[in-house]
């Protein structure tokens, strides 16, 4: 594989415990260096404490590179600097905080995207002042997206970032990401497959802590079956309401590649 | 009428003493999840410091005072400072181990202190007007109230400004509320831990030497007995809320003193009480975080 086309993440082994429960087990894959890659599932079957686990945030063990350079050995806040944005799952916004002092906290260094953050959000500019605890789910994605964005990153995490939100913000969010996505890969975790189907090239479909797939989103998601089989929707289906998780023996071994 | 005042003044210098001593032991729990009962020897220890600069450099004078302050504010700093850096640190997320280490260094302290100054209550004196009173409404009130209260006015305007215009400070506030996130946005939280721990012993040190003008008296014991109260406060105002502290301070301690005088020296239990009902009705404190 040639330097152009070296993956920007490699996860190799990883497994995760949250309070000694193992939640991730033995998974690997890779994220290219450009464009977005989702990592999907139906809910519980490890794919927060994936993003979780590469961050540092949980317990984990495995290998772990970023651009080449392991990272697993380092604690969050180092990973981080290194150039890996999150966005959380239900937003995390500092709530008692205004809007301009989560986005001022999120300043990794001198020389913050201010501009870029306040073309893709206007709004967020007018409610600076506002305290973050009292936007809409909508404007706290927005704080959230924006706290990623702000820097300069070679690998973006975003979990679930449509979650809960209206049609009309889902399809503002999703268009935020394809921007993004221009410049920094991403690795999406998302429930919402028309999401899916508009941003990512690659997939990535955990079952029970486990890798079960991995390969083209696009074909994944054109292939109704393996999509009911391994999602509980089918790829046409953009419902936010999987089906639950069935442990991964129970999937056919064969989807695995 | 006269009694009233005296009493309310009262209290609020020892609600002012208890927020001096709470203020640090609500952001240390807040940003941390530490409960801290080493937090007393910080108080005690500026207490001492600030008696040792006014017994050598002459009691009475307002700069052996003002020195005494700033003395007893970064002994309880550095000592404060240690704790955290040489054996906090290694037990965050160990709660039962961040209780014994407390506990053992809050005892150990005690000890040591005993063993440099003695068992006995040491007396001492301030400048002149610190010794004297003022009339207010028939009531004669120490001046070293209106000290006490000026002072943790200040403490409390000092710390608010830090937390509201510094990025340390903007760290510590949205670490109180999520400190995995703040760890998530590439900032090293921990250097804040120190700096939590610096800045509430420095108020504790200043909360000592203004104890023991408010008492009149350092002993070795002076920090655990305000250390109770201030626990008390803590939980009342809201882990984690410095404006709960400075609520609380006041509310306990002028609810002591009225059941002290008015209900036949029934103020600790009424203060008791009082922690009862708030943890029964409110268990997260009057301004603290929901569980």
């Amino acid at each position: 594989m040639s330097a152009l086309h070296a993956p920007i993440l490699t996860v190799s082994t990883l497994s995760a415990r949250i309070a000694g429960q193992q939640v991730v087990e033995d998974i690997s894959f890779q994220v290219p260096s450009l464009g977005v890659t989702a990592l999907l599932g139906r809910n519980g079957v490890g794919k927060t404490s994936t993003i979780k686990a590469i961050l540092g945030l949980i317990e984990r063990s495995g290998e772990v590179t970023l651009a080449g350079e392991r990272i697993d050995g380092e604690p969050t806040h180092k990973i981080v600097t290194r150039g890996v944005g999150y966005v959380p799952e239900d937003r995390e916004v500092f709530a008692s905080l205004t809007v301009a002092e989560n986005l001022r906290l999120a300043e990794r260094d001198d020389n913050p995207r201010r501009e870029l953050v306040e073309k893709l959000f206007p709004d967020l500019v007018a409610r600076s002042a506002q305290l973050a605890g009292t936007l809409s789910g909508g404007q706290q994605q927005m704080v959230s997206l924006a706290r990623a964005l702000l820097n300069d990153n070679e690998l973006l995490l975003v979990d679930e970032p449509t979650k809960g939100l209206a049609p009309k913000i889902v399809a503002e969010v999703a268009e935020t990401l394809e921007e993004a996505a221009r410049t920094v890969p991403i690795l999406l975790v998302e429930q919402n497959l028309q999401v899916v189907r508009r941003l990512a090239a690659g997939a990535v479909v955990l079952a029970g802590g486990r890798v079960v797939h991995t390969g083209s989103a696009q074909a994944l998601l054109a292939d109704e079956e393996l999509t009911k089989r391994l999602l509980g929707v089918h790829g046409g289906d953009d419902s936010n309401q999987p089906a639950p998780a069935p442990h991964a023996s129970a999937l056919n071994p064969e989807v695995r590649q | 009428m006269s009694t009233v005042v005296l009493l309310a003044i009262t209290g609020l210098g020892l609600g002012a003493l208890y927020f001096l001593v709470a203020s640090g032991l609500s952001l240390i729990y807040g940003l941390m999840g530490v409960l801290n009962f080493a937090h007393g020897s910080f108080l005690t220890l500026g207490a001492f410091a600030g008696w040792e600069i006014a017994r050598r450099t002459g009691a009475d004078s307002w700069v052996t005072f003002l020195l005494s302050l700033v003395l007893g504010a970064a002994v309880g700093a550095v000592m404060a400072a240690l704790t955290e850096f040489l054996l906090v640190r290694r037990l965050y997320e160990r709660h039962i181990e961040q209780v014994l280490v407390t506990v053992g260094l809050g005892l150990a302290t005690v000890a040591l202190f005993e063993g440099i100054w003695g068992t006995d209550p040491v007396f001492i004196t301030g400048p002149a007007w610190l010794e004297q009173t003022t009339s207010i409404a028939g009531a004669r009130i120490p001046n070293d109230r209106f000290m006490v209260i000026f002072v943790a006015v200040l403490v409390l305007l000092a710390i608010v400004a830090f937390l509201k215009f510094t990025r340390f400070g903007l760290i510590i506030r949205a670490g109180v509320e999520n400190r995995s996130m703040v760890t998530a946005l590439g900032i090293d939280v921990r250097k804040a831990f120190t700096l939590v721990f610096a800045v509430g012993g420095a108020a504790a040190g200043l909360g000592g030497v203004l104890a023991s003008h408010f008492f009149g008296y350092v002993s070795p014991l002076l920090g655990g007995s305000l250390l109770i109260f201030a626990f008390i406060v803590t939980v009342i105002g809201g882990l984690g809320s410095l404006t709960g502290a400075a609520i609380a301070s006041v509310a306990v301690a002028l609810l002591q003193q009225f059941a002290n005088f008015y209900a036949g020296g029934t103020g600790d239990l009424a203060v008791v009480l009082a922690l009862a009902v708030v943890l029964l009705t409110r268990p997260s404190g009057l301004l603290g975080k929901k569980a």
